[in-house]
């Protein structure tokens, strides 16, 4: 497989997503929900919750995890890995937070779609 | 010879670099000292107690005549240098040019200014120097003189309070959710604001300022929302840039600072940087700590050892006296690591640390700093503490103290606290009557006091007082706590809500003893929807806090789209609304038309991004959200009653549409379902809603309690009435009980089965002012939720991140 080198793009300001919140990004991937926490700090995931698919940038996001709107799964936001007694996982996206702007890897959200 | 040193800038940073130096090699260097400020260096941290008046400017001079003097430092002040020449080893000034062996850029920090109108008007302010102090202080020595600062970060609140023990009004305006945002979590904010409140200074947090007022001076600052706040100065404490002009002019490398390596050492090998104006590894420094650390650095380099900066931990604390606050690390929730929460309601104590891998990497304090240090030391040392994991919260002192006190919130409590609201019994008399008259068992103090009495739901806080009182003479009953964050149950928090009038849900969390820094997806909604109760026009709605249908307005479905239900009062409807709605499918590819079984229409599968548009098509023909989603008046069912059917008794289409109009909107516990019927055939299915008019040749009977979901239930009735105006009286009155009552997420009939039918009687039937005090409130608190939250959204454009995605990636 081709090596992609890691390509910071700028999505927004930390601003644009409210506290406790989270905004979708379009990729080549598919959507990919991008959370803000309490602390701001800035995560990435792909927006589909392993149990069915449930988009996670609708849930609740709470400490470093959100509970997904559709059957409350709480996922991880830095590991995404599924919480207590449920078992799964969704990839996530590497981001930085540079002087308030959000930076997410580019090369995570189109690798897959090149490797298909 | 010696060589030949220059610095910029007679800073904190080169006055303690200069002393390394020269405690290494008094002889090395010949210094010259420019400094842009007209005096030499001293102790900036302290300006905030100069301005206070807690101090003098003399008590803060760190390097007097004297001490330049014996270390032969040729001193430049009131001379800013203004370029460098690299090539010539030369630094100009208006007075000519110095030459340099070795240049030292320590240039400090410029504040920053927010880019608004008005901020070159005389009065407004930055809080940097000596000469900013001596501003404000100046403006302060008028009588009634008002300030407002911008910026509710470390140096504004120092200068708010500094002003304030001068005198003056003070406003201190901040941008983001909660006060010093990057120093401490909500909760440690929360218990700031309310000491700085107490001190009499008004806190607003996301205020963004929109512009500075005045003509030739400043006289007041306009926020986003149009409030205007007036002042006589304004003083901008929003950050800090380091000052890499200069250096920038002359060719070093710079990014947000000048660029210096583990030596202090720039792109120029014969140039040094130290301070605020540097970059090291990528991170700019705004406090002494790191910049002490590199001034020991600076100096071996200088005389030629071995050194190497790597970066600093640091720790805040804010110089406001009588406010005892710590912060150090990384305090952040997460997954992988754990915190350990204590909160002391009565102390007004909060202490949060933080700890991964059993090592302690984050501390928040406030209240009691007293084992800051010790914390920052296990921080800094990455010391193991598995061992003292469980006291480790209590501090050195207490390996082997107390325990969290799950009374501690009714411990708390003021004697006037009222503990039962129904019969209005506060903490005190429950105590004295229990001391007076010797009572050990929930009914004597039931029979004496009355309280918990009437509807029962304060049990529980009475069995607390009981326990606290009689001490290990009483074991309270645990009841089942809300949720893993706290002891208590959601009517002990409801009640402590309204007695203690608590209002934001940061304070509920810490006079709670709360035992997590910001709750959980369970607490989070049912403490949002109580603040919304208890304080309407008051509490701002956490959007933030609610479940997506209830943040969006609309249902979410398994693909991840969206339903949208306008409402049809009381399920009547007309040829140009179903019009409308044909239109709106049609131009949204609604892929699924369904006729409810609420008496009305649901458009499935409607895009997200579409929501606002298909909801300002419905808007401009008249319609408003069902609110299919929300815990809140849903549908008022009706049958076509009087107007056709031979068997109809009331115009019961026309009371429904009268009784959903009055209704809607408010937000109730659980979801409300009514129905009007025109007679006891009950078409409209009356009898299984929450509540249900059934309409009798004599007038009206009102049923409560009734649902047809996960379990049926069938109605009881409340009573019966003769007139229009008065269901809808009775009807407004019940759901107000039941909205101040009901634990979050009971259905009626649940809150029925707690606290009993003869209580609602009481209450709403039996006694006329009770009625009418609950109807009041009812309408005052709707006076704020019947907006129609679609038309915000569409043409107002509220919270028009919810709609777009922040950005695609190609
Ligand atoms: C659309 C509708 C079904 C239909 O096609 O007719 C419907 C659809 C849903 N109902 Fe319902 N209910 C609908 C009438 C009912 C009725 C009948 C009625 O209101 O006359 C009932 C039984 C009566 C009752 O509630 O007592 C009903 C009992 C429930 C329940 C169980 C409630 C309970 O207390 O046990 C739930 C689950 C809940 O609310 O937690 C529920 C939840 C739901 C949700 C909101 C599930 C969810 O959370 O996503 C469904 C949303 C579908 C969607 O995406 O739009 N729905 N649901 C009806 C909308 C009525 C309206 O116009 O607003
Ligand atoms: C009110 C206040 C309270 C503070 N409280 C704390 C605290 O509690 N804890 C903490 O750790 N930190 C605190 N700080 C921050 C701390 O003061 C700074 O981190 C520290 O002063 C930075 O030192 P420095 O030498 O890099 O810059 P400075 O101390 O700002 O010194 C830079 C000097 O260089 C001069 N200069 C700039 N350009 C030129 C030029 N071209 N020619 C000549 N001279 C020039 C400037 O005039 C200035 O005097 C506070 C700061 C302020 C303003
Ligand atoms: S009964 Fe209600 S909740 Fe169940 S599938 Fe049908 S619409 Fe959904
Ligand atoms: S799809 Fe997320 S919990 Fe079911």
């Amino acid at each position: 497989m081709e090596r992609v080198m890691s390509e910071w793009v700028d999505i927004g300001a930390l601003e644009d997503i409210p506290v406790r919140g989270a905004r979708k990004v379009r990729t080549p991937i598919g959507c990919v929900g991008v959370f803000r926490t309490n602390a701001n700090e800035v995560y990435a995931l792909v927006d589909a919750c392993p149990h069915k698919g449930g988009p996670l940038s609708e849930g609740i996001v709470h400490g470093r995890a959100v509970t997904c709107p559709l059957h409350n799964w709480v996922i991880a936001l830095d590991t995404g890995l599924a919480q207590g007694a449920d078992e799964g996982a969704v990839p996530t996206v590497p981001t930085r937070l540079e002087n308030g702007r959000i930076l997410i890897d580019r090369a995570a959200v189109t690798l897959r779609a090149a490797a298909e | 010879m010696a060589q030949r040193l220059v610095v910029i800038g007679a800073g904190m940073a080169s006055g303690r670099a200069l002393e390394e130096l020269f405690a290494l090699d008094p002889d090395a260097y010949d210094v010259t000292l420019f400094g842009a400020e007209p005096r030499g260096n001293y102790n900036r941290l302290m300006l905030s107690p100069v301005l206070s008046g807690e101090k003098t400017y003399e008590e803060i001079i760190t390097h007097d005549a004297a001490w330049y003097a014996a270390n032969r430092v040729t001193c430049r002040f009131g001379e800013a240098v203004t370029a460098v020449d690299r090539a010539r080893k030369v630094v100009i000034t208006a007075q000519g040019e110095t030459p340099y062996d070795k240049l030292i850029v320590a240039t400090g920090s410029q504040p920053f200014i927010i880019p608004v109108p008005g901020r070159d008007l005389p009065g407004v302010i930055t809080f940097r120097d000596l000469d900013d102090v001596n501003r404000m202080r100046e403006a302060a020595a008028v009588p009634g003189a008002k300030a407002v600062v911008i910026g509710g970060g470390l140096l504004g609140l120092e200068a708010a309070a500094g002003l304030r023990m001068q005198g003056m009004e003070v406003t201190v305006l901040h941008l983001m959710p909660h006060l010093m945002e990057r120093q401490l979590d909500p909760a440690a904010a929360y218990l700031l604001q309310k000491e700085l409140e107490r001190r009499g200074i008004s806190v607003r947090c996301k205020a963004n300022t929109h512009a500075i007022e005045g003509t030739d001076k400043v006289e007041g600052v306009k926020l986003d929302d149009g409030t205007v706040i007036p002042a006589d100065i304004v003083v901008m404490a929003v950050g800090i840039r380091p000052d890499t002009a200069l250096a920038k002019e002359a060719g070093l490398a710079c990014g947000r600072g000048v660029h210096v390596d583990d030596r202090m050492v720039t792109s120029d090998p014969d140039v040094l940087g130290v301070g605020e104006c540097v970059e090291h590894d990528g991170m700019v420094y705004g406090l002494v700590a790191p910049l002490y650390e590199m001034g020991r650095v600076l100096a071996r380099t200088l005389v030629g050892e071995a050194g190497a900066y790597r970066g600093s931990v640091m720790n805040t604390k804010l110089k406001v006296t009588g406010v005892d606050l710590f912060s150090a690390g990384d305090f952040a929730e997460g997954d992988d690591r754990d915190e350990i929460v204590f909160r002391d309601p009565a102390r007004g104590v909060y202490k949060r640390i933080v700890l991964r891998d059993d090592k302690v990497i984050g501390a928040v304090m406030y209240g009691d700093t007293a084992d800051g240090a010790w914390f920052f030391g296990l921080l800094k040392d990455r010391t193991n503490v598995a061992e003292m994991r469980d006291m480790l919260v209590f501090g050195p002192a207490f390996q082997g103290g107390t325990r969290l006190d799950p009374m501690a919130a009714v411990a708390a409590l003021p004697d006037d606290a009222e503990i039962c609201g129904c019969n209005g019994v506060c903490k005190g008399s429950i105590v004295n009557a229990i001391k007076t008259k010797g009572l050990s068992s929930l009914e004597d103090v039931r029979a004496h006091t009355k309280a918990s009495s009437s509807c029962g739901t304060c049990s529980g806080l009475v069995e607390q007082v009981m326990a606290m009182t009689l001490g290990d003479g009483f074991e309270a009953k645990r009841n089942k706590s809300l949720c893993a964050c706290t002891e208590l149950t959601h009517m002990d928090v409801r009640r402590l809500i309204k007695s203690k009038e608590l209002k934001t849900m940061p304070a509920v969390m810490q006079e709670c003893g709360w035992k997590t820094s910001c709750g959980c997806a369970s607490c989070r909604p049912a403490l949002n929807y109580y603040l919304l109760c208890d304080w309407p026009g008051e509490y701002e709605d956490d959007y933030q806090s609610r479940f997506i249908n209830e943040r969006v307005h609309s249902n979410i479905q398994k693909d991840g789209t969206f339903s949208v239900v306008p409402r049809m009062w009381g399920g009547l409807t007309n040829p140009s609304e179903l019009r409308a709605i044909a239109d709106a499918a049609e131009k949204y590819n609604v892929p699924t038309v369904k006729v409810t079984g609420g008496q009305r229409i649901d458009l499935l599968g409607v895009k997200k991004e579409d929501l606002p548009a298909i909801w300002a098509d419905l808007n401009a023909a008249g319609m408003v959200s069902g609110q299919a989603y929300a815990k809140g008046l849903r549908t008022v069912k009706t049958c076509v009653g009087t107007d056709h059917c031979r068997f109809g008794t009331q115009d019961s289409t026309g009371l429904g549409v009268k009784m959903e109009k009055a209704l809607w909107g408010s937000w109730t516990p659980a979801k409300v379902k009514m129905a009007v019927t025109g007679c006891p055939r009950n078409c409209a299915e009356a009898t299984c809603k929450d509540v249900g008019v059934v309409c009798v040749d004599s007038g009206y009977d009102l049923h409560i309690g009734g649902a047809a979901g996960l379990h049926v239930k069938e109605t009881v009735v409340l009573c019966k009435l003769t007139a229009e105006a008065e269901v809808i009286e009775y009807s407004a009155a019940v759901i107000q009980l039941y909205r101040e009552e009901a634990q979050y997420l009971h259905r009626m009939y649940k809150w029925i089965d707690v606290v009993g039918l003869d209580h609602i009687k009481e209450r709403v039937v039996n006694d006329a002012d009770s009625r009418k005090a609950l109807a009041d409130r009812f309408y005052y608190a709707q006076r704020f939720m019947q907006k129609d939250p679609w038309a915000e959204r569409a043409a107002e454009g509220v919270h028009a991140h919810e709609f777009k995605p922040i950005a695609e990636v190609a």
